[in-house]
């Protein structure tokens, strides 16, 4: 299982970078990942968004889907996109410290 | 007398009607099945349907035709469930109530999900997930003068999900047969980041597409669609211009498991992955294309879950504690073209991997491979869907729970089951 370095935490990752053990998330963690991802600062609304999703995973132990996270009244996609741009749903999980979005199998 | 009900009579219901009436007493149990119509379609032939392999009259017959003796089958619009009254109320106003309920009620695609999708229904885009759109579609390729032809999946989870691949796979091989291939450009556009979404078969079937010279578009989440300029927009800015888009639109469950408030933001009745028990309401299970388990929408996916789910039902009818059997696991054959086909085997844990199927080394099925014998395994499937499959009929050598034997891990791939989830 490979690992990675972030300042002075060690955390296992799978091959494409997402944490394969969610509780070595930590807030620096998520920070410098999203540094990686190409996201300078995580502002307020990225913490929005990243804490429903962990709560989301806690509950049901699967990344919620973007169609969730905009029903829910969280963030609409359009802003998510802005946001986390690229793919939302797999950044915003890869920061998150959550495994890689299923989608459908 | 007890009363089971079980909603929808398609691929899930009925088999679980024909296995449940096995092995409830009928002195003590009814079970009505309720449908809005008596028409059941073979719907892994609506992919044929398009290239002219297959007419709507080849793949559906009458529902009532399935169901064993002994089960009261009503065609009616059912308005919602009820679950805290224990009952299905239909549209006219009527009630009937049920000891035991299994949703059965699939997925279905809903194109007015994406601004600008409906703009252009049946003129430039089109679907193939239906009976109608299919047959559109066969009438509108055949007349395609050339251009882009674009293929689409809006939103996961869709039903049966190499399904879009398959059609590419098609598209290649008929309009080479037809010497019309340099006419017409073949682009698939996708939100996953590959072919599909575990990555040993990802990389097989992303070098056929490759292969067959259908350009990919990947990572892409449309936002709306302009008809009238004929392009797809994305979330993130991208564009893709089209002359014919076919698209599978985002599959979402019955409008009814709304209505009940059952659903989650799909439609997708919350259910227990390895029991099919709803999470919410003890005397309620579901089955298929209905539930949220995160495996395939897939009729082998509700024929492996029936099984099961069998057992299930009557361990609650019983006081015993339910089995947690279910494995996700899944089977499909994928047409590559050219008379050939590639067989897919996996679960919740065991991505898709080659080897042999059923049995290891002498198969005779090759897994995610394109051989002949998957082709005519997947024509043979036709018969066997309707004379083995609907009747709750064990297939042969192929048990409800995903096997190991025959199957190959590349060097490099994820070792352990489980991390490939």
């Amino acid at each position: 299982m490979p690992e990675k370095q972030y300042g002075p935490v060690t955390v296992a990752v799978d091959g494409e970078g997402f944490l394969t053990d969610f509780s070595q998330w930590t807030r620096e963690v998520a920070a410098a990942v999203a540094k990686e991802e190409g996201i300078a600062e995580l502002t307020p609304t990225h913490w929005k968004v990243i804490e429903f999703m962990q709560k989301e995973f806690k509950e049901n132990g699967q990344v919620p889907s973007i169609r969730k996270l905009n029903k829910s009244g969280v963030i609409s996609t359009k802003e998510l996109y802005d946001l986390f741009p690229g793919g939302p749903a797999k950044k915003a999980a890869k920061i998150a410290g959550m495994k890689k979005p299923e989608g459908c199998v | 007398m007890k009363r089971l009900i079980i909603l929808g009579a398609g691929t899930g219901g009925t088999i679980m009607a024909n296995l449940l009436r096995r092995r409830l007493s009928r002195a003590d149990w009814a079970i009505t099945v309720v449908d809005r119509d008596n028409e059941h379609y073979y719907q892994p032939g609506f992919l044929f349907i398009p290239f002219g392999f297959y007419a709507k009259k080849d793949i559906v017959k009458p529902r009532s035709k399935f169901l064993p003796r002994g089960v009261e089958f009503i065609v009616a619009e059912v308005d919602r469930i009820n679950p805290a009254a224990n009952e299905v109320v239909f549209q006219d106003g009527s009630a009937l109530a049920y000891d035991y309920l299994i949703v059965a009620t699939g997925a279905e695609i809903e194109p007015s999900e994406t601004p600008g999708m409906l703009d252009g229904w049946r003129d430039t885009i089109f679907d193939f997930y239906t009976p109608d759109g299919a047959s559109a579609l066969a009438a509108k390729l055949k007349a395609f003068p050339g251009g882009r032809l674009v293929i689409h999946v809006n939103e996961t989870p869709i039903k049966c999900p190499v399904a879009p691949l398959e059609f590419a796979f098609f598209c290649d091989w008929c309009l080479r047969r037809h010497h019309r291939r340099e006419n017409i450009d073949l682009i698939y556009v996708t939100p996953l980041d590959g072919a599909f979404t575990k990555p040993v078969a990802s990389k097989a079937l992303g070098a056929l597409l490759d292969e067959k010279r259908v350009q990919m578009v990947t990572d892409f989440n449309a936002e709306r669609i302009d008809a009238s300029a004929r392009k797809i927009i994305g979330y993130d800015g991208r564009e893709v211009p089209y002359d014919l888009l076919v698209t599978v639109p985002t599959n979402m469950g019955s409008e009814m498991i709304e209505r009940s408030g059952m659903g989650d933001e799909f439609r997708f009745l919350p259910t227990d992955p390895n029991t099919l028990r709803s999470k919410k309401y003890e005397n309620v299970f579901a089955i298929g294309d209905a539930t949220d388990v995160p495996t395939s929408k897939a009729g082998s996916v509700a024929h492996f879950q029936a099984e099961i789910l069998a057992e299930n039902v009557v361990r609650a009818i019983e006081g015993r504690p339910l089995e947690p059997a279910f494995d996700g696991h899944s089977n499909c054959f994928v047409e590559s073209g050219r008379g050939r086909a590639i067989l897919i085997d996996f679960n919740y844990d065991v991505e898709p991997l080659p080897g042999r199927f059923p049995f290891p080394v002498v198969g005779p099925m090759s897994l995610l491979k394109p051989s002949r014998i998957n082709h005519w395994g997947k024509l043979a499937f036709r018969w066997i869907y309707w004379h083995i499959l609907l009747p709750g009929r064990p297939i042969p050598f192929v048990p409800a729970r995903m096997k190991m034997a025959g199957k190959k891990r590349p060097a490099g791939a994820g070792a352990m089951p489980g991390s490939t989830k």
